[in-house]
């Protein structure tokens, strides 16, 4: 497991885009209809890869949407368009909860 | 799923033989973005839709033909996000762009088809194909969606940003395919240099993709509402996993009391005609051979053409509305607990229609050892050849009464268990395998869920004409020869007149395996069914037309009935089972050979399935 950061195809995690960032939680974290912005992923390039070619990029914005009975696998929207992915792949992306207004920063 | 690359059937096809000016042009764009749609567009009915069985290449090539009579070979490749190849069908699609894909020429231009109401993604693809350099048309497809969600964009602005022509077109509705005839017309210029992004890094090309879609005045449609709203139901808990099961229901329920009736009334036609044929004709062996081995023989896989193509019609049905991958998504946890990545359920399910194309399917998997289990455990699902088989015997053997409500009705329940049999035959190997020798490490499960349509009258119907000509064609030349030497077989040794049946060289092997087969509940007749149907399944029921047939006992009898008088109820269900486990197909013993590069695998793979299918009739026969 490689953590993309500082590795040849450069994740930094813009974070100007978040003024106030919210701690750090996986997508498994979002329940349906809950929105967060991804920080990064925590996976072998190969398959970071993949997910940021269909969206999952830092700074995007995700929701997560309907799942299979159980939960696993999770349909997340991103970036126009409705992805599925298994608790497995997605406790590796990293992500920011989007928090409607009451912002609840730990220092 | 809908193409059967069908060894037995077809020969390495060769391109159409054109004047030497043909032109290559290469359709590329994102998986679902609608290029087998426009595929089908350019090169129309008359298309020349090859596959090619050679060692590696899994395009399909088409040909455009213009009005004056020249044509443009149009190659449709597997659907790719990037130019950056990790599985077998990206590595094609490399391949065949870059000019290194041996039997396929190097792309003149390329047709670069994007989904218009999720421009902003689509457009990453640009960046690599322009950067190849060739000509490059960048279609923006399913413009009748864009306009209906409220989504628009400038495109000529889109054209400038991008340095290469632009068309906005409806493929489905068949909207604007002209402009994509004018540019195969046309000169097809090289697209004008434009300053591309770095293509390793995914965020700087979708940021470049963002911009370009921005200055192009892009704004992407709201989001489908009925696709939330079907959704809402098809996923969920509870109702969701139900709509599953009755789909699945329905479906096995309409193919055998609609096309049941049809199969019949074809069959006790044969039957009545073949008596009468055999009345007409001048008595020899010709004719014979005629009424026997051709009429009777052949006639009966014949009737269970409406079977197969209503079958193939619901798979179409399914795949084109975008169900399929909901019901990927429902059963995925399944496929996780045996070891199996998400990926393996579409070959699967394609193994549903034949399991040639779905064991070509899976070099979307990434994964070696994910690669060969899926292959390997691909020819337990229920295939079309089966259907024949399990209809024939089941409205033989199984007396039509209510099951569960009439609903479900023991000839329906029957048919549901054999599939639900071979499933779990499945699932139990894949779980074996991914436990112990192909144990692997697993790829991330990415299933994109595109928004549902209806299916066009268009696509479905060319999925049900390319499975008639399978379908004819596999009982025009295996199933006809097999016949045919069977046919030969029964008239050896030929002393001055026919020698009785078992007594034929037929009959004498038939004979000579009965010892092995009679623990399961079958005689010599069967045995030679089941020697013949290693060629393709459904020939054990041309040939068994035709041993009946020749026999004096059950001439002039039905199928059915000859099969009442020959067959106990349990040697039925032991039948039925053996054909639910066996590897009994040719091509797909071939394609198996193929796709992992050797011998092992399918010895390994026609052991395995022949013993489980010999203890498993051996179980029916003696449970039941």
């Amino acid at each position: 497991m490689l953590q993309l950061s500082g590795n040849s195809t450069q994740i930094e995690m813009p974070l100007a885009a978040v003024p106030l960032p919210a701690p750090l939680s996986t997508l498994v974290d979002l329940q349906k209809g809950d929105a967060a912005i991804l920080d990064h992923i925590e996976l072998p390039v190969d398959d970071a890869r993949r997910l940021m070619e269909l969206g999952f990029l830092p700074g995007s914005r995700i929701t997560a949407g309907f799942s299979a009975p159980g939960g696993d696998p999770r349909v997340f929207q991103v970036d126009g368009s409705e992805i599925a992915l298994r608790r497995v792949t997605a406790r590796h992306v990293k992500v920011r909860l989007e928090t409607s207004g009451k912002v609840t920063r730990k220092p | 799923m809908s193409e059967c690359h069908d060894c037995a059937g077809c020969a390495p096809v060769a391109v159409l033989a054109r004047p030497a000016a043909v032109r290559t042009v290469a359709l590329v764009g994102p998986p679902n973005s609608g290029k087998t749609t426009l595929f089908n567009r350019l090169t129309g009915l008359r298309q020349k839709v090859a596959n090619f069985p050679g060692v590696t290449v899994e395009q399909h090539t088409g040909i455009a033909e213009f009005p004056d009579g020249r044509a443009v070979t149009i190659v449709d490749l597997p659907g790719i996000y990037s130019l950056q190849p990790r599985s077998e069908d990206e590595q094609v699609a490399y391949d065949v762009l870059h000019g290194k894909r041996a039997g396929t020429p190097k792309p003149e231009a390329v047709l670069l088809v994007l989904d218009s109401t999720n421009l902003a993604r689509h457009l990453m693809l640009a960046a690599p194909i322009l950067a190849l350099g060739l000509p490059t048309l960048i279609i923006l497809n399913m413009a009748d969606d864009l306009r209906n969600r409220g989504g628009k964009l400038d495109l000529s602005k889109l054209s400038q940003e991008l340095g290469a022509p632009v068309a906005l077109i409806s493929a489905r509705a068949g909207q604007g395919v002209g402009e994509v005839f004018d540019f195969l017309a046309g000169t097809m210029a090289k697209p004008a240099p434009t300053l591309l992004p770095v293509l390793q890094d995914v965020p700087k090309c979708r940021e470049w993709a963002g911009a370009v879609g921005s200055k192009a005045g892009y704004r992407a449609p709201i989001a489908p509402k009925w696709t939330r709203r079907l959704d809402s139901v098809f996923l969920h808990p509870v109702a969701g996993p139900l709509v599953f099961l009755l789909v699945v229901v329905g479906v096995i329920r309409t193919i055998f009391m609609a096309a049941a009736p049809i199969s019949d009334a074809a069959q006790s036609f044969i039957a009545t005609s073949g008596k009468w044929l055999a009345a007409a004709l001048p008595a020899s062996p010709f004719s014979s051979l005629l009424v026997d081995g051709v009429w009777k023989g052949v006639g009966s896989v014949l009737v269970f053409l409406p079977q197969v193509l209503l079958l193939f019609l619901f798979i179409g049905i399914l795949e084109d509305s975008g169900y399929l991958a909901r019901a990927a998504l429902i059963a995925d946890r399944t496929m996780a607990r045996v070891g199996l990545q998400g990926k393996s359920f579409i070959p699967l399910l394609s193994a549903y229609g034949c399991a040639v194309p779905a064991i070509m399917a899976t070099r979307t998997i990434e994964n070696k050892r994910d690669r060969i289990a899926t292959i390997l455990i691909a020819p337990f699902m229920t295939c079309s050849a089966r259907l024949p088989v399990y209809a024939l015997l089941i409205a033989a053997f199984i007396p039509e009464r209510n099951f569960i409500g009439s609903v479900i009705t023991t000839q329906v329940a029957a048919l549901l268990g054999l599939y639900l049999l071979g499933f779990l035959a499945a699932v139990v190997t894949a779980r074996l395998l991914k436990s112990s020798v192909l144990k692997s490490v697993q790829a991330p499960f990415v299933l994109e869920m595109p928004s549902y349509r209806w299916p066009t009258v268009q696509s479905l119907g060319l999925r049900l004409l390319d499975r008639s000509k399978v379908f004819l064609q596999r009982a025009g030349t295996v199933i006809l020869l097999v016949t045919v030497i069977l046919w030969v077989a029964t008239y050896l040794p030929y002393s001055g007149g026919k020698p009785p049946i078992e007594h034929s060289l037929a009959g004498t092997v038939g004979r000579t395996i009965e010892p092995i087969i009679q623990p399961l509940g079958f005689n010599w007749k069967i045995g030679v069914g089941l020697i013949t149907s290693l060629a393709a399944r459904e020939t054990i029921i041309s040939t068994l037309g035709l041993i009946y047939g020749m026999d004096p006992d059950s001439q002039g009898m039905e199928l059915q009935k000859s099969l009442r008088a020959d067959l106990t109820t349990g040697g039925a269900f032991a039948l039925l089972i053996f054909f639910a486990f066996a590897m009994q197909c040719m091509s797909t013993v071939a394609v198996v050979r193929r796709e992992t590069g050797g011998w092992m695998w399918p010895v390994l793979q026609f052991a395995y399935m022949g013993a489980l299918a010999y203890a498993g009739a051996f179980v029916a026969f003696h449970v039941i």
